[in-house]
């Protein structure tokens, strides 16, 4: 693109954008500061940026998807705020609406949610199964920063060049350039394509982590059941992926090169990206919320002092789940008239892939049932998600008879029933597990009774917020509309909504004080704060760099509640022999790796051939020096794991 | 890290499972390029056209996917349990849904035709 004017370059004309301007601005002048001013920049980079070890790739993972709920929350806020104010066509234009809408549902899905759950891999699953790091340390921290820089990418857009604005799953023809000529669509195209590299090298190391790196002794069948479910996401990641990949490469070749896969004229049809979006689309919805599957049926386990109910009939529900998930795309395209067969074929199977959801349910409260349970906040969290993912399931299986969707589709009937399984069951399951592994990460637990402020304004927000848009919607009120007439009778139930919608805004921020009240008077932990049952439990908290000083024998399943229950018999471990250990070496070659992916992707948004050059040459040249660099590991020696257990208060 | 190194070479040069021949690889590249060329020329040139245009197409497909595996993938070297070959087929039983689905979809659309 030519750049003739500075407003070519940057967005302006919004006061709401100048003040983020502005906002932006001052937190990386801070930032700058306050690195220099406490000389903090080697430290950043020695132990951050450059890190490989799985527990920090996790932490950032954890704090960028954080702030990323921050910016996707704000969007929804100021949708709610415009849609209490229908006639005001002052505070979002229509336009504006359209880019927030989907920055909103590009943010939450791809730059939140799916980065919050790597986060949950990476710290809890070598931690599970008893590894000292994943299967390829450094792809892991290439992930991550990739992952980083195209969250980035797609991030600037709302400042410089302007957002995309044709919805989350950006269907052409809007999106092509004949409609879309702007370069908002090709941040979005590129800003996914390559946190999406980064999300399938996740999935093959956390499947390759799980499948060859387990301690001896851990059968598959003797695996925690978060485990589980990592590898069903995984699985389900590296089939569904690539297909977001190629489709969106023919977007952008459409775009780019002036192809005509899914324009309206040459040949080209949009309803194949339709069809194509949500092969990967719907897959992506059971990546998501399978982890928070297996994240409640540890918590329900440890909370309830008993093991699961079920474990063979979970093992098989989730893993049935992320294949069958292949088969039910067309259900989110009833109307597109693909005729009656196909749409009864896929109203079927979505309503059978319903069954094996159904029945995790009945596991949990079994292994509820009887149980000494404790309401601690993992639990608390875990209690709320179980009526708020049922009903959110039923209105699923309503929206999955084909017929009655001609009613339900792109109304706000839709819009409630995906944000009640995406927060009651993605959110919430998220939440759980940050709550029950923050112990585990950082060695003190978080304050109990701002987090239980925070629990009930979360949930009584969610019914407040999202109740009402069902009943919206079958009043006949549509997706992605910015105003409304006064005679449509829709004000006061969307007033509600909004209220609602402040209401979690506000749970949130007793979460972030939460945090630093928990720091500020921090009370340190033991390795088994809850009475775990797995082996994240058996090491320190936090855990050593390199996890555990013994490779761990398994001999069952949930093996820390078996060695305690034997320790209780008065049979103790032998004493420690400590063998040095092997351990990747920190390396600069992912982020720098990854900047360079940066560049050319903003190049190829620009159309700039002077960026993209540099930028491709980046690239191949650190996968160049890195293919030549020998220097990657080192041992870890026995003297210096005595002495880092000693310290963690361990008997040596 | 220590399980999973005591095989492997420090740098991951693994030593322990053949990665085939220059040779191999050479004939696998041609073979790709050649079964990449042949749809391209008989379809760019209008050679064929219609229902045999799109048979030509997906058998192309369908050989260079074999190529790939067996020549860059090393299907056949691999020790039990034989998680490439389950992961593999699992990965058939995918692309055939979405050939097939796709096809199925877009013919009988009323709005298409
Ligand atoms: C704080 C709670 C949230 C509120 C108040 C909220 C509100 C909204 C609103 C007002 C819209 C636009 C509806 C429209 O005009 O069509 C929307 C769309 C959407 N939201 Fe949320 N949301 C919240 C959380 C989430 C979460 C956690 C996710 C995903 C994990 C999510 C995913 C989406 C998606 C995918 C869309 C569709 C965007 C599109 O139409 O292209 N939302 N949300
Ligand atoms: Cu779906």
């Amino acid at each position: 693109m030519k750049i003739t004017k500075l407003s070519d370059f940057f967005v302006t004309g919004d006061p709401l954008i100048y003040g983020a301007d502005v906002a932006i601005g001052l937190t990386m002048v801070a930032i700058v500061v306050a690195l220099t001013a406490f000389k903090r920049w080697g430290w950043l980079w020695r132990e951050w940026l450059t890190t490989v070890d799985h527990k920090r790739i996790g932490i950032m993972y954890v704090i960028a998807s954080l702030l990323m709920l921050f910016r996707g929350g704000v969007d929804a806020l100021l949708m709610r705020t415009q849609l209490a104010l229908p006639d005001s066509m002052e505070f979002l234009k229509p336009d504006h609406y359209n880019d927030i809408f989907t920055t909103h549902g590009v943010i939450m899905i791809l730059f939140m949610a799916m980065p919050l759950m790597f986060g949950l891999f990476n710290l809890v699953v070598p931690l599970q199964i008893g590894a000292r790091d994943v299967a390829f340390p450094l792809l892991n921290s290439l992930s991550f920063w990739l992952f980083f820089m195209g969250a980035m990418l797609f991030n600037v857009s709302f400042v410089i060049g302007g957002s995309p604005e044709a919805g989350w799953l950006a269907y052409p023809p809007l999106s092509e350039k004949m409609f879309s000529p702007g370069v908002g669509q090709d941040f979005y195209i590129w800003g996914i394509q390559i946190s999406g590299i980064g999300s399938l090298m996740t999935g093959i190391n956390f499947i390759v982590t799980i499948l060859k790196m387990r301690a001896p002794g851990m059968k598959l069948m003797k695996m925690p059941m978060f485990t589980w479910s990592v590898l069903s996401s995984c699985l389900t990641i590296i089939l569904a992926f690539p297909i977001l990949t190629v489709t969106l490469a023919l977007l952008f070749i459409d775009r780019y090169f002036g192809a005509h896969f899914f324009t309206l004229d040459m040949g080209g049809n949009p309803m194949m990206y339709i069809n194509l979006i949500w092969m990967w689309g719907h897959p992506e919805v059971y990546i998501v919320v399978l982890p928070a599957f297996g994240i409640f049926s540890e918590i329900v386990a440890t909370f309830s002092k008993k093991r699961l109910f079920g474990y063979g009939s979970m093992v098989f529900a989730l893993m049935s789940i992320s294949v069958f998930s292949f088969f039910t795309w067309a259900h989110h395209f009833f109307t597109m008239g693909s005729g009656a067969n196909v749409n009864a074929f896929f109203a079927v199977t979505t309503m059978i892939i319903a069954i094996p959801t159904g029945v995790k349910i009945f596991n949990w409260l079994f292994t509820m049932y009887k149980g000494k349970i404790t309401f601690e906040l993992p639990m608390l969290w875990t209690m709320a998600f179980i009526p708020c993912f049922v009903v959110g399931g039923m209105t699923g299986v309503m929206l999955s008879v084909a017929p009655a969707d001609f009613q339900f589709h792109n109304s706000y009937f839709l819009i409630a029933h995906f944000h009640q399984v995406l927060i009651g069951g993605v959110v919430f399951g998220y939440f759980a597990g940050l709550y029950y592994w923050w112990p585990k990460v950082f060695g003190f637990k978080l304050n109990e009774k701002l987090g239980r402020w925070a629990f009930w304004l979360w949930n009584i927000g969610f019914y407040v917020c999202f109740m009402p848009q069902y009943v919206l919607g079958l009043m006949g009120m549509t997706r992605r509309v910015s105003s409304y007439s006064w005679d449509t009778g829709w004000w006061s139930w969307n007033f509600v909504s909004t209220i609602g919608g402040f209401l979690m805004g506000i749970g949130f921020l007793f979460q972030v004080w939460q945090i630093l009240h928990s720091i500020k008077f921090m009370k340190r932990v033991k390795g088994d704060p809850w009475g775990g049952r797995t082996l994240e439990w058996s090491i320190p908290s936090p855990a050593p760099f390199y996890n555990f000083a013994i490779t761990p024998k398994v001999e069952g399943r949930d093996d820390w509640w078996r060695r305690k229950e034997l320790a209780a018999q008065g049979i103790q471990d032998p004493p420690p022999k400590y063998e040095p250990i092997h351990m990747p070496k920190n390396s600069g070659t992912p982020i720098v790796m990854s900047v360079f992916w940066f560049i050319l992707g903003f190049g190829f948004v620009f159309d700039w051939l002077w960026l993209i050059i540099p930028g491709a040459i980046g690239i191949a040249g650190t996968m160049l020096y890195h293919s030549f660099n020998y220097d990657t590991d080192y041992y870890v020696t026995v003297d210096e794991i005595k002495k880092t257990e000693a310290k963690a208060g361990r008997v040596v | 890290m220590a399980q999973h190194h005591d095989t492997h070479a420090p740098h991951g040069g693994d030593a322990h499972e053949s990665h085939g021949s220059m040779k191999s690889y050479v004939l696998g590249f041609v073979l790709s390029l050649v079964l990449t060329a042949i749809p391209l020329i008989l379809v760019l040139n209008d050679i064929v056209t219609g229902n045999a245009a799109d048979v030509v197409l997906l058998v192309t497909a369908v050989l260079q996917f074999v190529v790939q595996l067996f020549f860059f993938m090393h299907l056949k070297e691999e020790k039990k349990p034989r998680y490439n070959l389950m992961v593999l087929l699992l990965g058939l039983v995918i692309v055939l849904t979405i050939v097939a689905g796709s096809i199925w979809i877009m013919k009988y659309n009323m709005v298409s035709h």
